[in-house]
């Protein structure tokens, strides 16, 4: 008899996702649910829902969940952690959710040291909407309100997040990872779990963001959207810890 | 505690604290700015938090994660700041959340000015944010009463799980009162089963959501809110009489500006002149009803609709009574404040050679 060597986590719920073929979302809700599982924090987390590809996130996790205006979910997030110091809460958050339409709640999440814990997915387009320019968006970047490539001079320049938000005092942790390929796939997930420690441990805001592929925006096949971000977003969006308190 | 001289801006957050509420948000904005001092020198003492967030949007949003988990959540703000709430609060009256806003409304539109208004009538009562969507809208009309109603608004609110204001002005805000806490009915905060704040592996989870992409899913959900909403325009009405039953002209009036009136109307009986105050305390929900059995009056010959605006209640004034009789309006506007002197003149003027 076979032995059960892959399995849904428990966090994850039993529900067919939304997402299009090829989408990273699938692969980082995946790891989230399995950090929640390990830490065994299910009971106590509560999970903050964006608007965007990610708004029916609320339906995909089997912790308790709040769906939040577009770019809030960081304030909401702020209310429930305020109110339930226990709770582990985590926003879960496109680009142009967290660092265009909700900059302000981005940035002051971080200044205030709240102990939660974002998950960015930054895939440089607006993906619900049909392919807009994102915040992220790399320069000469082709998307439908950048028909011609993104100029500098024009449309200005994408925002490095973690970059940003290592400056702050109150962010204990920052990491930009990939999902491009197994081994990011698993480096991922090792950032996703010790940025909910450090939340869990007190020591303020914990960003991860995830290099992520969204096919169908960008015009590519899985295959090739996954080169893509290894290609051209990886060069602009370095990998790699941005500031992790816990470090010497 | 006895009588204690108070602002009513101080009041609003004491009532609040009393009430059990331990979390506010709030952001900076003239003329409210008591209540965050208040709150942030108070709220520490009963274990409670005074957060100053990055906006009014951000404090909004404060609210709806600290309702949705399950807590008595408010904030406070005036009329501009107000507006940069409205987005928030349509998605807190979408979840079906309950919470206490206080509007310290200032003269507008744009940036206005600091002093009273009335001007966010319309906004308050019609048109809190996008959506089919209501918003329990108290209005005081001294300082006591704001403390009442904070308690009321905090119980209806979680009753009906609907977001309540609180739309008082400049000058209530600012003024100064003896007010007595002890008159103050404490409530049990209501059951909240459904929050979201962790389900403990105990319960299946719960989701605080205002987003149905299934149009049939979204209209059976409004109008199932509506139905409560009926529920609130049956019960909950509130509003004040004060000498109406032999007036020939009634003054509708609310908040500060029905202050004015009642002293109008004690001069003008002083002259003989038989005028009644009939003072809406719920602007939503209307009290439609009383207007109209007053309207029916042989007796009542006149409506004369008194506000800090341009007349944005004029409408609901002939909607609840059908027309069945004239109704004037006289008002200030921009942050001026009318005299009872004033008011009684307009009175004489439509009641003509009568007075």
């Amino acid at each position: 008899m076979g032995q059960i060597v892959f399995d849904r986590p428990k966090a994850l719920s039993d529900v067919q996702l939304t997402y299009c073929p090829g989408c990273t979302h699938g692969i980082v809700h995946r790891l989230i649910a399995q950090v929640i599982d390990e830490l065994e924090i299910e009971g106590r987390t509560v999970g903050i829902a964006p608007v965007g590809c990610s708004v029916f996130a609320y339906n995909f996790f089997d912790c308790d969940m709040i769906q939040a205006p577009h770019g809030r979910a960081p304030a909401v997030a702020t209310g429930v952690k305020r109110a339930h110091p226990n709770n582990v809460l985590f926003t879960y958050q496109g680009d142009g959710d967290l660092a265009a339409i909700g900059t302000a709640e981005t940035v002051h999440v971080g200044a205030r040291g709240e102990n939660i814990t974002t998950i960015f997915i930054n895939n440089a387009i607006y993906g619900m909407t049909g392919g807009q320019m994102a915040p992220t968006t790399l320069y000469k970047q082709v998307t439908m309100t950048t028909p011609y490539g993104r100029e500098k001079n024009i449309q200005g320049s994408p925002i490095k997040v973690c970059e940003m938000l290592a400056t702050l005092d109150g962010t204990a942790y920052a990491e930009r990872v990939a999902v491009d390929c197994v081994k990011n796939v698993n480096a991922t997930k090792k950032a996703i779990k010790k940025a909910f420690q450090i939340q869990m441990a007190g020591k303020g805001y914990s960003i991860v963001e995830v290099l992520s592929a969204c096919p169908t925006e960008w015009g590519k096949s899985p295959v090739e959207a996954l080169e893509w971000i290894r290609t051209d977003m990886m060069p602009f969006y370095p990998l790699g810890i941005y500031k992790d308190v816990t470090e010497g | 505690m006895g009588k204690v001289l108070m602002k009513g801006n101080e009041a609003v957050a004491e009532a609040g604290i009393r009430c059990g509420c331990r979390h506010y948000f709030g952001y900076p904005i003239t003329p409210q700015n008591e209540i965050s001092a208040y709150m942030a020198k108070n709220m520490p003492k009963v274990g409670g938090l005074c957060l100053q967030a990055e906006s009014e949007i951000a404090a909004i949003n404060m609210v709806l994660g600290a309702a949705a988990s399950g807590v008595r959540a408010m904030t406070s703000s005036s009329s501009p700041g107000i507006s940069l709430k409205s987005e928030g609060l349509s998605y807190i009256a979408g979840c079906d959340l309950p919470c206490l806003v206080v509007n310290v409304q200032r003269g507008g539109p744009g940036l206005g000015g600091i002093q009273a208004a009335q001007s966010d009538y319309y906004q308050a009562t019609k048109a809190m944010g996008h959506g089919d969507l209501r918003l329990l809208v108290y209005s005081p009309s001294t300082i006591q009463e704001i403390v009442t109603l904070t308690s009321k608004s905090f119980d209806t609110s979680e009753k009906y799980r609907v977001p309540a204001m609180i739309l008082t002005d400049g000058v209530i805000g600012q003024m100064m009162e003896a007010v007595d806490f002890d008159e103050m009915v404490i409530s049990t905060p209501a059951d909240k089963s459904w929050a979201s704040c962790g389900h403990g592996d105990q319960r299946k989870k719960n989701i605080i959501n205002s987003l149905y992409i299934e149009p049939e899913k979204l209209e059976a959900v409004v109008v199932a809110r509506f139905k409560r909403y009926a529920e609130i325009e049956k019960n909950e009405v509130m509003f004040e009489e004060y000498m109406t039953d032999d007036a020939e002209l009634i003054i509708v009036s609310y908040g500060i500006t029905a202050r004015i009136c009642k002293s109008a109307v004690n001069l003008a009986r002083k002259q003989n002149v038989k005028v009644g105050l009939f003072r809406p305390i719920s602007l939503w929900p209307y009290p439609s009803d009383a207007l109209l059995n007053l309207a029916k009056k042989d007796i009542t010959k006149h409506f004369l609709v008194s506000e800090l605006n341009m007349g944005q209640m004029v409408d609901d004034v002939k909607v609840s009574t059908h027309c069945l009789k004239p109704v004037s309006f006289y008002g200030r506007t921009g942050g001026m404040l009318p005299a009872p002197e004033e008011i009684l003149a307009e009175i004489k003027k439509i009641l003509g050679g009568k007075a």
